[in-house]
């Protein structure tokens, strides 16, 4: 076990990033076109990436598994982005928002990355309303704002619903200004499969290529992974459906730490559960929780419709446990407290797993029109899942699988253990601690794609030898013959289960033991039951088609196959963070009023795992110790 | 989810199977039985599917990411109809409550030839980045901006300019118009960036590359039979075509002027 260093330069955090910054050795632009940079993900991280390195004169090959950049899983992100603009003149500032940042992640994320995050949010805005960014705006023509939880400002930019949509239209149009220009060049429907490792240094991927089944060799001078989150271990999550661990996992496997894998966000506010052939959760958006209500009823069992239980027979739980920060509490405490509800028997709905989220006197002091002209396409995706109308009665809503704050460790650079291995967006680790607040991750996004990879690696081809490479190295045949091994190993199985019946049963061992209460009895059930189900899935899986064209079942193949050993990495993980925090909550460390309950004396630390060498030896546990010198350690209130 | 009022209905289903761009392709039929009103259409094909893998055949292809109708994934002909009956509803939010017991539904890939089959119901839709490529930006380098609130947008300009920018790519519009034509998906994104003064400076180098491009890709013409916006599970405005052409017209003249001008 090895103490990691986070590599955070010295000095007061104000000065930290611009000191780095104007430390940092630059690449001369006549040399940028010499060298090659690989971004495997275009989601806000990685076009944002792609472009800006391209926009400097790098030259850049960019991969994603969609068809189009624009079709990245950040198109889905509904609320809004934070930045510290302060607009309102309600006391926001970079230091407030790094201050709620470092509190709502529960003290579990680096300092100096925090502040430094704070530091750009405001570039950003500015960056994307540049772009064309048609974020929505006040009669006067100026931008406007709205609340998110864990924030007592108003911070949050947004762009009706489509917020996400939006800013990855306008971070992918920049990228296709570049590939216009014949700086980056773009690689769809391309599935990185194994990261290739050339004298220690990050120098290529191996792709399958989604649309013929060939698989392709890249090489470059550094690697930046933006391959988003791993929610859908789960297999019932908000995320879309490619998402997946696999592009960090094959890193994690070439020697790359993967960090904190247990802290996952479960969101308060989707769209419950309604049968086994679901596919996926929807996600209402947290903005929704500025004007709804949350609510159940004060009696079990009590089966009247919403709106003929009186207000004094309804229990509006957030409001009466946080009345400072009321329906906007941050995201875990949220959830929480809606499993509580359900779990004493409160829940509502067909299945009584569920709370309401109620417009009713929203829509009584602003008018159903304002209502619809702030969430009007939220409520319409609403009715059209459930057939029924919230302008009417009370969305249904439960918690489910959202966001992962896990994720490969990376330092102040943003650079893996793997020297020329960059992770930026929700792939890293970072910013986040153990539970992430509303709208921070499109503003991580394109921070770390925008404004902090580009420095940074810079920095490091300018301070490193890279030695010529080629795809005819060896390291690039072994990585192909280790893709093409795995691959002929699937599809000759021909077992008698589908891909997804793993899936599904992961995401129940997943939910049920690693979900928003985990405790040691559970872990260690699912510590035992995830290997027997890997093993199951190794012999009776069965894939049709054959490898050498599209073939979607052994897409999801490769995908769960990581999944089946990242879930067991979790629960590990799990386990031995003997202590509560953010979206970590252990039953056995909680206070009285079931609040997480923190160990900072044994745990204010990353935990970053190293691989085993195989999926059947344990990883072992490396630590990064996290000092808090600005915002002191103090019990999380939101009281 | 809608749970009280949700049942079972048994479905016919004629699927377009292509094994590859090359391969003729032909409808293949199927049962859906058993289907839950509650379900999307995709879980739909996804309950299909799964009998179709227990069997050792290969399943359905069809593209699709988010199931939220943003990312523009998804989208296939349902009956002659892109996305299927619903209005303003990609196939993906498209739910089985709106069809009825016994029904047959068709489901066929989106037929243009800028849009080539991949596979069953996958069509190739690059073109559409070829055309964003070709202009669909601002060009602004990051880290050069000016504060964001140094430029008011009237908010009427801002919210037309966000309701062409809703657009999500998918695809219906060509698939739709008999010709084939693009001009929903470019207009929308030339008003996009036209409506706003950031966009103002490369106004008529943009709209003239990129509809340069969408030629070059072999869409065809607009008869402006409105089959496009119809079908838009966005909704997106026939008035992009029309301000597209405007702008066309604007851009050539000033175009025109600036070469007799160099002349002189
Ligand atoms: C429904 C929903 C709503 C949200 N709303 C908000 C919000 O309002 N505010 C907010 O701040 N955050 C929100 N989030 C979170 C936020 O959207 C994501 O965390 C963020 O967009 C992730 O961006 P990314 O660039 O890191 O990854 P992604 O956008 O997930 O992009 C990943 C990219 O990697 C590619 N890729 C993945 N694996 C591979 C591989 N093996 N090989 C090649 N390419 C690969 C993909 O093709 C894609 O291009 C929301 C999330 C969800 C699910
Ligand atoms: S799957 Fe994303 S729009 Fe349908």
């Amino acid at each position: 076990m090895a103490i990691l260093d986070g590599k955070v330069p010295g000095g007061t955090i104000e000065q930290i990033w611009d000191d780095h910054k104007f430390h940092m050795k630059l690449v001369n632009p006549a040399n940028k076109r010499k060298h090659k940079v690989i971004v495997v993900g275009t989601g806000l991280a990685g076009a944002s990436a792609a472009a800006s390195l391209g926009e400097l004169g790098y030259n850049v090959s960019a991969f994603c598994v969609h068809e189009s950049p624009r079709r990245a899983h950040s198109v889905a992100a509904q609320g809004g982005i934070n930045s510290a603009k302060n607009y309102k003149n309600d006391g926001d500032s970079v230091y407030r928002l790094f201050y709620d940042t470092v509190k709502g992640g529960d003290f579990r994320a680096r300092e100096a990355n925090v502040y430094r995050l704070a530091q750009v949010s405001t570039q950003i805005i500015d960056h994307c309303v540049a772009q064309g960014v048609p974020l929505a705006r006040e009669y006067g023509g100026l931008l406007s704002n709205r609340s998110f939880g864990g924030a007592q400002v108003s911070r949050t930019f947004y762009a009706r619903g489509q917020t996400g949509q939006q800013l990855l239209i306008g971070a992918y149009q920049a990228m296709m200004r570049q590939v216009d220009k014949g700086q980056v060049k773009l690689f769809n429907r391309r599935e990185m499969l194994d990261l290739v490792v050339v004298n220690g240094q990050a120098r290529g991927i191996v792709v399958r290529n989604l649309a013929t089944g060939a698989i392709e060799s890249h090489e470059a001078d550094a690697v930046i992974l933006a391959t988003g989150g791993y929610s859908n271990v789960f297999f019932l999550s908000t995320n879309a459906m490619a998402c997946a661990v696999t592009g960090a996992w094959r890193a994690y496997k070439r020697g790359a730490y993967f960090a904190n894998p247990c802290f996952t966000q479960i969101h308060p506010t989707c769209i419950p559960v309604s049968g086994e052939l679901q596919s996926k959760l929807t996600l209402m958006s947290e903005s929704l929780r500025n004007d709804g209500r949350v609510w159940v009823p004060k009696t079990k069992g009590d089966k009247r419709p919403a709106n003929q239980i009186p207000d004094s027979e309804r229990d509006y739980y957030l409001e009466r446990v946080y009345p400072s920060f009321g329906n906007l509490a941050p995201r875990d405490v949220a959830s929480r407290q809606a499993k509580y509800r359900v779990d004493e028997g409160l829940g509502v709905g067909p299945t009584g797993k569920a709370v309401y989220l109620d417009f009713r006197d929203a829509i009584q002091r602003l008018g159903k029109k304002a209502v619809q002209e702030k969430y009007g396409n939220l409520f319409e995706m609403y009715e059209k899942i459930t057939g029924e109308n919230p302008y009417e009665t009370p969305m249904r809503m439960y918690p489910a699988p959202h966001y992962t704050m896990g994720g490969l460790w990376v330092d102040y650079n943003l650079m893996s253990n793997i020297p020329g291995l960059f992770v930026a967006g929700e792939a890293n680790f970072s910013d986040h601690g153990a539970n992430r607040l509303g709208a921070s991750a499109l503003m991580q996004g394109l921070a770390d794609g925008y404004f902090v990879v580009p420095y940074t690696i810079s920095n490091y081809i300018a301070s490193t030898k890279i030695e010529k490479v080629a795809t005819t190295h060896d390291a690039f045949k072994e990585a192909e013959n280790n893709v093409r091994a795995q691959i002929t190993q699937l599809m000759g199985i021909k077992g008698n289960r589908s891909v997804d019946s793993f899936h599904k049963q992961l995401g129940h061992i997943m939910w049920e033991y690693c979900g928003m209460a985990r405790n040691e009895k559970g872990l260690t059930a699912a510590l035992t039951e995830i290997p027997k189900l890997r093993d199951e899935f190794w012999q009776n899986v069965r894939i049709p088609g054959d490898a050498n064209y599209v073939n979607t079942e052994l897409e999801k193949a490769n995908r769960v196959a990581d999944f089946l050993e990242q879930g067991e990495l979790m629960c590990l993980d799990a386990l031995e963070r003997k202590e509560s925090c953010g979206g970590h909550f252990r039953d056995e460390y909680q206070t009285p009023d079931g609040e997480a309950m923190r160990d900072d004396a044994n745990f204010c630390h990353v935990a970053a795992w190293e691989w085993g060498g195989t999926a059947n030896k344990k990883p072992t546990r490396h630590t990064e110790e996290l000092k808090f010198e600005n915002v002191k350690l103090a019990t999380r209130s939101y009281k | 989810m809608g749970g009280t009022h949700s049942q079972n209905i048994n479905l016919k289903l004629k699927v377009w199977r292509q094994k590859s761009a090359k391969d003729q392709g032909a409808f293949v039929e199927y049962d859906a039985p058993n289907v839950s009103t509650d379900a999307s259409f995709l879980e739909m094909l996804d309950q299909v599917n799964e009998k179709l893998v227990q069997a050792g055949q290969e399943p359905i292809v069809f593209d699709h990411d988010c199931r939220e109708g943003i990312c523009g994934s998804c989208g296939f002909m349902i009956n002659g109809n892109a996305h299927g009956p619903q209005k303003h509803t990609t196939v993906c939010q498209l739910h089985m409550r709106q069809f009825k017991d016994g029904e047959t539904l068709v489901l066929e890939p989106w037929r243009a030839k800028a849009f080539p089959v991949i596979k069953d119901l996958m069509v190739d839709r690059e073109a559409f980045d070829r055309v964003i490529k070709s202009g669909g930006y601002i060009s602004v380098d990051t880290g050069n901006a000016q504060d964001a609130n140094n430029i008011p947008v009237p908010k009427p300009d801002a919210d037309e300019a966000f309701a062409s920018a809703t657009c999500i790519g998918c695809g219906a519009c060509v698939a739709s118009c008999k010709n084939a034509s693009a001009m929903l998906f470019v207009g929308a994104k030339v008003s996009h960036l036209a409506l706003l003064p950031q966009g103002q400076v490369e106004r008529a180098e943009r709209v003239h590359r990129m509809v340069t491009q969408m030629d070059a890709e072999g869409f065809g013409a607009c008869t402006t039979t409105g089959a496009c916006s119809a079908a838009c599970p966005k909704g997106i405005s026939l008035s992009n075509i029309a301000r597209m052409n405007r702008e066309l017209l604007v851009g050539t003249l000033t175009k025109k002027e600036a070469a007799e001008g160099d002349g002189i």
